[in-house]
């Protein structure tokens, strides 16, 4: 990915944490408020990091997914119930039903990702159907079992639905405590203090939104130096070649597939188990195909993807804090009071993003094409 | 011995049997396999399956108010699943179905309701009526025009723009429902537009039912759409460029035109949807009651094998399973997004035929159909 498009995200980035500096500043120090926005952009930004990376390992390997989204419902429905079920049946502990209830949802995502790989490389049907099939599939089945199990009469729980046993906790990374000792070099003072604490907190993040930013890099190292990796591309760019010289496609494209189920499947774990401890039917709300954007705006690389879901994170993000400063919005500005008004940022954008505003990305040569020998 | 005339004979009759196949026996099966599969889910839940699919058909057809409601809920999925139908037709895959019908019902309730008050004059209904109903189907295809305009002059995918322009819909229409639109009166607390004048509205077919004129402007729309595809030049050159954009273009057609155009008469279909709901059927606007029939509009559109009359008859079966639904919910307990899993179950196993074939041992002709293209457009 070229430095001309990362300083384009860098600069989109910079005006909409401007936005909210420039609104919030009548009651908030900015650094306070830079930081905030850092820390919810990186944190709505995880379920489009990993879908965009699910997305990655699909497109690489020459299978167009965009049924993540159904897949990240999916995941989100059933990680939920896993931990209902672990804690409230079964009795575990918190920790461990949230553990189990994260390797539930990552395992239906990559089941819905087996019914994808089946249908567009077995079967060879038209991989976008068989990723919109995805799509109404996941609506239908969490909805039906949502209803079913909890809300009806002769449900399992007879409509008294156990509580979730909570979202998983934030892990202390002490950035905090290091700045703040060397500010005790430099003089200590207030503005260096408050620094060392807005900042710290950046860093405190959710399990699942580390994972996702450590996962980018693995699959850079993946994609880029492994003998795997290389294979994978070359399914994606030129199936016949690779078969030439004995890579197995079909293997290889299954594989691919489903270890993007898998990330998929994290990704809808972060929406009930990390970011609140309920399921709302449609809850996804089109973060799969956000993220699907990203990866495309991110040219098919991690870490152009990772960048470009966080423009939407911050897109995201200038939504959520907007909220708070919403009394401090000026009288000409108006509009940035409806919050249905700024909620049309993160499409907005993406749409902007897909024209091509920066030049033309290039998908993997075979992207969506069924190998046939 | 034959002689080489009984031969062709023969090949014509496989032919054509061959092609009936296709167009009929393959849908069928699909939705026979997927009703089996959904019973094997009601029974596992702990259902019958036999009692539910009595009280699908009986709440679909069985009495004339079931007939009526089932054509009710026909009238926005043959709109629906016929712009889809036009897309696909035109190798364009229209997910925005939705926020193009959302926006048609909101245009559509807004002329309903405030024109007369704008112009200070009260307007006859010959007027008032056509104008609610084709301005409503003009902001559809004005809505489907956008991604139709990226995807052909700036390559933007029109699968990800439908949908984003998706949520731009609902997002409007949720801001318009809850401020400058919404109901003034005193006792609403809903997030809905007035209701319509008496000028804008369209009557039902039978006094006492809700089936309206709707419906058999549906039917007409969808005789209308079969000549247009075949008929004119311009379903030609829709459906050249579908099939082989290249080779379009060779010919002489302007294929970005073409793709423009085909997005604008599918979103003009799918406004007119919208219009229809409202003037013929709610009288007014509401928040979020279009809740996925842009999703089963594909469906509807794969069924139907985007055949305008295949489309009449996959929206008259989901317009009953959706009514029947109802019914069945209340006679059995299973609920109604049941219906949703069967819809899904069709769409597989008509998008993936190779399954139906497979599991019913049919042999595939040589060709395939291509729907949609990948990123590269």
């Amino acid at each position: 990915m070229d430095w001309k498009r990362f300083i384009f995200i860098a600069f989109i980035i910079a005006i909409l944490f401007s936005v909210v500096v420039l609104v919030g500043s009548a009651r908030q120090n900015p650094i306070v408020i830079i930081a905030s926005m850092l820390a919810s952009t990186i944190t709505v930004a995880t379920p489009l990091t990993l879908g965009a990376l699910s997305g990655l390992y699909c497109e690489r390997s020459g299978v167009v997914n965009i049924g993540i989204e159904g897949m990240m419902l999916t995941a989100a429905f059933f990680g939920w119930l896993g931990s209902i079920y672990m804690n409230s049946i079964f009795g575990f502990a918190k920790m461990p039903s949230l553990i189990i209830g994260v390797l539930v949802a990552v395992l239906s995502s990559v089941l819905m990702a087996l019914l994808h790989a089946v249908l567009s490389i077995t079967f060879k049907v038209d991989q976008i159907i068989g990723g919109t099939v995805i799509n109404i599939m996941a609506l239908g089945i969490t909805g039906f079992l949502n209803r079913q199990l909890f809300f009806e009469k002769g449900s399992i729980f007879h409509g008294n639905v156990p509580h979730a046993p909570g979202v998983l906790p934030i892990i202390h990374i002490p950035i905090q405590e290091g700045v703040s000792a060397i500010c005790g070099w430099f003089g200590n003072s207030d503005g260096c203090q408050l620094t060392a604490k807005s900042f710290g907190q950046v860093f405190d993040q959710q399990p699942i939104t580390i994972l996702a930013i450590l996962l980018v890099i693995v699959t850079h190292f993946v994609l880029f130096k492994t003998r795997w990796g290389l294979r994978t591309r070359s399914v994606g760019e030129h199936p016949r070649a690779a078969d030439t010289v004995g890579i197995n496609v079909i293997f290889m494209r299954y594989a691919n597939v489903l270890i993007g189920g898998a990330m998929a499947g994290l990704g809808g774990a972060y929406f009930t188990l990390e970011s609140v401890p309920s399921f709302e039917p449609m809850m996804t709300n089109g973060r799969g195909f956000i993220s699907l954007a990203a990866l495309i705006f991110g040219n098919w690389t991690p870490f152009g993807a990772w960048a470009a879901s966080l423009v939407f994170g911050a897109a995201q993000a200038l939504q959520i804090n907007m909220q708070v400063y919403r009394d401090y919005i000026p009288a000409q500005w108006a509009f940035l009071q409806n919050s249905y008004v700024v909620g049309l940022a993160p499409y907005l954008l993406t749409m902007l993003v897909l024209t091509g505003i920066i030049g033309k990305t290039i998908p993997p040569a075979a992207d969506g094409q069924p190998y046939e020998k | 011995m034959q002689s080489p005339e009984e031969k062709s004979s023969q090949t014509l009759i496989k032919r054509v049997l061959s092609s009936a196949v296709d167009s009929l026996l393959i849908p069928l099966l699909a939705v026979i396999t997927a009703i089996f599969i959904g019973g094997i889910v009601i029974a596992v839940v702990g259902g019958n399956p036999f009692m539910a699919y009595l009280g699908l058909i009986q709440g679909a057809f069985g009495n004339a108010k079931a007939l009526s409601e089932t054509a009710v809920w026909a009238t926005p999925y043959i709109f629906a699943g016929l712009a889809v139908a036009v897309a696909f037709k035109g190798g364009l895959f229209n997910i925005g179905a939705e926020g193009q019908l959302a926006l048609g019902a909101v245009v559509s309730a807004l002329i309903g309701y405030a024109l007369p008050g704008w112009l200070g004059f009260d307007l006859p209904a010959i007027i008032h009526l056509p104008l609610a109903v084709i301005l409503g189907a003009l902001a559809g295809a004005l809505w489907a025009a956008i991604p139709g305009f990226l995807k052909a002059y700036a390559g933007g995918h029109e699968v990800i723009n439908t949908i984003m322009m998706n949520y731009i819909a609902l997002n409007i229409t949720a801001f318009l429902m809850n401020g400058p639109m919404k109901d003034p009166s005193p006792t609403n607390v809903i997030a809905r537009t007035p209701e319509i004048a008496a000028s804008a509205r369209i009557g039902p077919l039978f006094e006492g039912f809700r089936v309206h004129w709707g419906f058999i402007l549906a039917l007409l729309v969808a005789v209308l759409i079969w000549l247009i595809l075949w008929k004119t030049t311009l379903g030609f050159e829709i459906r050249m460029v579908g099939s082989n954009p290249d080779a379009a273009k060779y010919a002489g057609i302007n294929v970005k035109r073409t793709i423009v155009l085909t997005m604008a008469l599918s979103g003009l279909l799918a406004g007119l949807a919208g219009a229809i709901e409202v003037t013929a059927l709610n009288y007014r606007h509401e928040l979020g009651f279009s809740q996925g029939y842009g999703f089963d509009a594909i469906a509807i559109a794969l069924l139907g094998k985007t055949n305008p009359f295949g489309v009449v008859i996959a929206a008259i079966l989901f317009g009953a399973m959706k009514n029947g639904g109802t019914r069945m919910q209340f006679l059995t307990m299973i609920p109604v997004d049941v219906i949703s899993i069967i819809q899904a179950l069709i769409l597989l196993f008509v998008a993936a035929d190779a399954i139906i074939r497979y599991i019913y041992r049919i042999k595939a002709r040589g060709e395939r159909v291509i729907l949609t293209r990948g990123w590269g457009g």
